[in-house]
């Protein structure tokens, strides 16, 4: 008999609700008496505030208030940047909830109104009057650093909010002894999130006891506690934040928004509750956005085909003022993983972020490792062309060998454990790389386009350790913790603070425990997503959750274990030395037909009629984990397009995916979070990326004009896995959410390049239109 | 602002009200008859979180107006299953881990139901372009594909 779970790919717990329609999300939630906000925008990119007169919209039906930035003055503080970067010299100008004297991008909050009816809300919006005077804009972020660019703050000269430098060994030295250099420039085009299902925030203030409730869609509901009683000052123990269901974030649930400000602040002026929703329409203005990359870069390397060196410098727009964890992500999360997955002795890179007036930018899927990855691969692939080698074979030349505990990279970080060539050998033979080669060189010469594109790629997360943290200017810690709460039946509940929201760690969390102490997985209840009922946690993203929380759930179900043994000994009448463990059952050594069953000792805890002497009662442990190291997931991923000549269309017609994430709990979603992931990441290759106008008005303002990856756009995807432990971790796991974003984007573009690369074409900005690789191919073949 | 009576079937049930003209069948549908489980994504028909049966045909419940429902009967995910036995699309989804955040499928589910119906054997390409108006941002397609094939199988298609 066993009742373990670990590795098999179960379906999830969290199913059955959702599919039946029954799962409550933040804007389902109702309350008696519940008003509606809607909030009115800035129409103007940048423009000063001349007046706001708000009296019509106050009498129109249903309307409850009206209120402007100066009605939050001295009861909201300003939106806080929690991510202060050292060794920078960092800028957080002032970002009020609602804007009061400027707007500096299109969806800046200018009022909000509140009704009885959501209709009503917005209906009187429109009779807000505002004048405004417009003022300069810019967007590119390199254009925005330079010098009489439009500057956005008057005490943030050329709008560097930040510059920030990682260096080891000598690239200067390096570039001048190369006997190759290379050098182009990528840009990343700013991403729009897309989660499923929009914001929303429901606030509840019982001004008698002065507890303020938040419904909200956090991927961090502990953090949105935090950070609203800084804006609010509303204390933090009278607060409690749900996340209930949340669909999706991807990052952008993340940051603290001035929306759940604002929510908030209505519900405490006027007494009742409050809900607020964005239409996608307002996404795609408010909330924030990711990458908007402009990098130089360039790789040395000797005639052999070694790689000697790499230099950047990165513009990374930041929107118009720094939101949550903006500065963390093209800095610690991006400059630190230069090394990428191969020995570069030399780096230099220096790193500006941006004001700009754009929405502001914080974390997207990968979160700085796309940005990373995108350009050390295709410099990786750049140079091999330079020194006519193929991809793979300089590839597996410069890459880190094999290691189980420890290498020390250039940018001063330290990966855990990888064996980078084999997922490299396994992703090739799986794709059958030879016979790919032998199929393009065919087609080749009958005049078509067909690219192979691959990367290899290496990643920061298992967010962690907290002194980390603090070293890199984070102002949080980056643990988490569980409690393991055994009732007398037997069953389980497991408190976390962490709040997955879609990657299924209900189920993966559940099947911790079952591994650890031997109870069935049905019989453990996850809690997460309520402030009230779950203890302390840092929050969903970088790939942590499952790595970091999962660490607590483990410890705190081995206390209960050694517990447990006591426990058993004392019904055995036996020493604890002499207890042996075996799938839920405790047992004398070479007795086992007198085993004490988990269960067993459950119940005997809980009505704890017989214990030993100074023994607690109740079988309940908690532990806070907070991991020694980050993790450093790794694998290959390769591509295969074809591009055809007249209209630029690029048909992506096979993926393969090669990836090592540690010991996996479920491989089903394991698999499933590649299969999102890498969509995610061949959308800003091939489709994705918002466009500004010239006065900053965005052009891509709904779906109908952001082009995402669609159902009858992408094929099947080949996934397969390696596995190499970490090292550090009690469960030996990495994380896997961010993998295939990380590794598609570059994948994809390279073999789009790789398929023109007979016309001697070796750059196109992203994404890639039609149209834009129409005009790279007509430039082509007209000798430009 | 007028209001007019309109009388939607949904799910069997008779939900009746004075409305606003203007009013959203997917509004009347969460708030007038309670039920959540159809959900708003996107403000112009692009991604079919808000996608039901409208007289036994797919409509995306954004772009249909109340009153233009009235009279006519409307199934929503609630109304597949009493919630304990599963349609064979539900089962199929749970079991091929067609889902993550859950957001899109119920409009997944109902989109695929009406496939199923006219198609009971669909190629995997025919369900890629059937659910093409469609939009899911977790599970990259391939799960949803796969849970439709098998659904197909269950309900007695190939």
């Amino acid at each position: 008999m066993t009742t373990r779970s670990f590795g098999s790919g179960i379906r999830r717990r969290e199913d059955p609700r959702l599919i039946t329609g029954r799962a409550p999300y933040t804007d389902d939630i109702k309350l008696p008496g519940m008003v509606h906000a809607a909030i009115l925008r800035s129409p103007h990119a940048h423009a000063n505030i001349k007046s706001i007169d708000t009296s019509a919209a106050a009498s129109q039906p249903g309307v409850v208030a009206v209120y402007t930035g100066a009605d939050t003055d001295g009861v909201l503080a300003g939106m806080p940047c929690a991510w202060l970067i050292p060794g920078s010299d960092l800028k957080t100008p002032e970002h009020p909830a609602i804007a009061k004297d400027r707007v500096r991008y299109v969806g800046d909050a200018v009022a909000v109104v509140v009704a009885g009816t959501r209709y009503e809300a917005e209906d009187a919006l429109e009779h807000i009057e505002v004048e405004y005077e417009t003022l300069g804009v810019v967007i590119n972020p390199k254009a925005a650093a330079q010098p009489g660019a439009a500057q956005l703050h008057d005490d943030v000269e050329n709008n560097i909010a930040f510059t920030w430098a990682v260096a080891g060994g000598d690239a200067d030295a390096a570039f001048a002894a190369a006997d190759v250099t290379v050098s182009d420039t990528i840009t990343l085009p700013r991403l729009i999130a897309n989660p499923m299902e929009p914001r929303s925030a429901v606030a509840s203030y019982m001004a008698a006891m002065g507890e303020l409730t938040l419904w909200s869609t956090s991927q961090n509901p502990h953090i949105a506690r935090f950070l609203t009683s800084v804006v609010t000052g509303v204390p933090e123990h009278k607060i409690r934040v749900i996340a209930p269901e949340v669909g999706g974030g991807f990052g952008s649930k993340i940051p603290y928004y001035p929306d759940e400000a604002i929510t908030a602040f209505c519900a405490m002026k006027l007494g009742v509750p409050v809900k607020w929703t964005e239409t996608r329409s307002e996404n795609y203005l408010a909330t924030t956005q990711g990458r908007d990359h402009v990098e130089e870069v360039e790789m040395a390397a000797t005639s052999d085909g070694t790689i000697t060196g790499l230099r950047t410098t990165v513009y990374a727009g930041m929107g118009a003022y720094l939101s949550t964890a903006a500065p963390g992500v093209p800095t610690i999360l991006h400059g630190l993983m230069y090394s990428g997955a191969y020995n570069i002795p030399n780096i230099s890179g220096t790193i500006y972020g941006v004001f700009n007036n754009g929405t502001p930018v914080d974390a997207y899927r990968g979160a700085g490792r796309p940005e990373a990855t995108t350009l050390i691969e295709r410099l990786v692939d750049l140079t091999a062309a330079a020194l006519d080698m193929d991809p793979a074979e300089f590839r597996r030349k410069n890459l880190i060998p094999k290691f189980e505990n420890g290498h020390d990279v250039a940018t001063g970080i330290i990966y855990d454990s990888g064996d980078y060539e084999l997922t490299l050998n396994t992703c090739l033979a799986n794709a059958d790389y030879d016979g790919l080669r032998a199929v393009q060189a065919a087609a080749r010469a009958e005049g078509r386009l067909v690219g192979i594109g691959m990367a290899t790629w290496v990643e920061i997360c298992g967010l962690g350790p907290s002194q980390v943290a603090g070293a890199v200017g984070f102002q949080g810690g980056l643990w988490e913790s569980a409690i393991v709460r055994f009732h007398p039946t037997g069953k389980v509940n497991v408190m976390v603070g962490s709040s997955p929201h879609g990657q299924g760690e209900e189920t993966t969390f559940a099947q911790i425990v079952s591994e650890e102490l031997g109870v069935p997985v049905e019989d453990v209840e996850i809690i997460h997503g309520d402030t009230d009922n779950t203890p302390m946690g840092w929050g969903t993203y970088g790939s942590r959750t499952t790595v970091v929380s999962g660490g607590a759930i483990a410890f705190a179900s081995r206390k209960i274990k050694e517990k447990s043994k006591e426990l058993a000994a004392h019904l055995l009448e036996a020493a604890v030395e002499d207890i042996e463990y075996d799938d839920g059952r405790f047992f004398v050594r070479g007795s086992d037909d007198q085993a004490k069953t988990i269960q067993d000792i459950a119940l005997m805890a809980n009505v704890a009629w017989n214990m030993p002497e100074g023994m607690e009662p109740g079988l309940e442990a908690s532990a806070f984990y907070d991991p020694p190291n980050f993790t450093y997931p790794f694998g290959t991923h390769l591509a295969v397009v074809e591009v055809n000549a007249e209209t630029g269309h690029i048909d992506l017609q096979n993926y393969w995916a090669v990836d090592d994430c540690g010991v996996q709990i479920n491989p089903m979603i394991v698999e499933g979070q590649v299969h999102g992931g890498v969509v995610q990441g061949v959308g800003p290759a091939l489709w994705e990326g918002v466009v500004y106008d010239d006065n900053g008005q965005p052009l891509t303002g709904t779906m109908q004009d952001y082009a995402l990856p669609r159902a009858d756009l992408l094929p099947d995807i080949n996934v397969a896995s390696t596995t190499t432990p970490s090292p550090h971790h009690p469960l030996g796991l990495k994380g896997v959410g961010e993998a295939g974003t990380i590794a598609a984007t570059p994948t994809v573009y390279n073999a789009v390049m790789d398929a023109l690369r007979p016309l001697g074409v070796n750059r196109v900005d992203m994404p890639l239109t039609p149209e834009k690789v129409w005009r790279a191919i007509n430039d082509a073949k007209n000798g430009g | 602002m007028v209001s007019v009576p309109v009388e939607i079937t949904i799910n069997g049930r008779v939900f009746s009200g004075e409305v606003e003209p203007r009013q959203l069948l997917v509004h009347f549908i969460r708030e007038n008859a309670g039920l959540t489980g159809t959900k708003v994504g996107c403000d112009t028909s692009q991604c079919g979180t808000c996608t039901v049966q409208l007289d036994g045909q797919i409509a995306k419940s954004c772009t249909v107006l109340a009153v233009q429902a009235s009279g006519s009967t409307v199934n929503t995910i609630e109304g597949l299953s009493n919630g304990v036995d599963l349609h064979p699309l539900q089962e199929a989804f749970w079991n091929k881990h067609g889902l993550q955040c859950g957001f899109c499928t119920p409009g997944m589910i109902m989109a695929s139901e009406e496939l199923l119906r006219n198609n009971p054997s669909p190629s995997r390409e025919e369900i890629r372009h059937a659910l093409e108006g469609n939009i899911c941002r977790c599970t990259g397609y391939q799960n949803i594909v796969s849970a439709v094939e098998e659904a197909a199988g269950a309900m007695g298609g190939s």
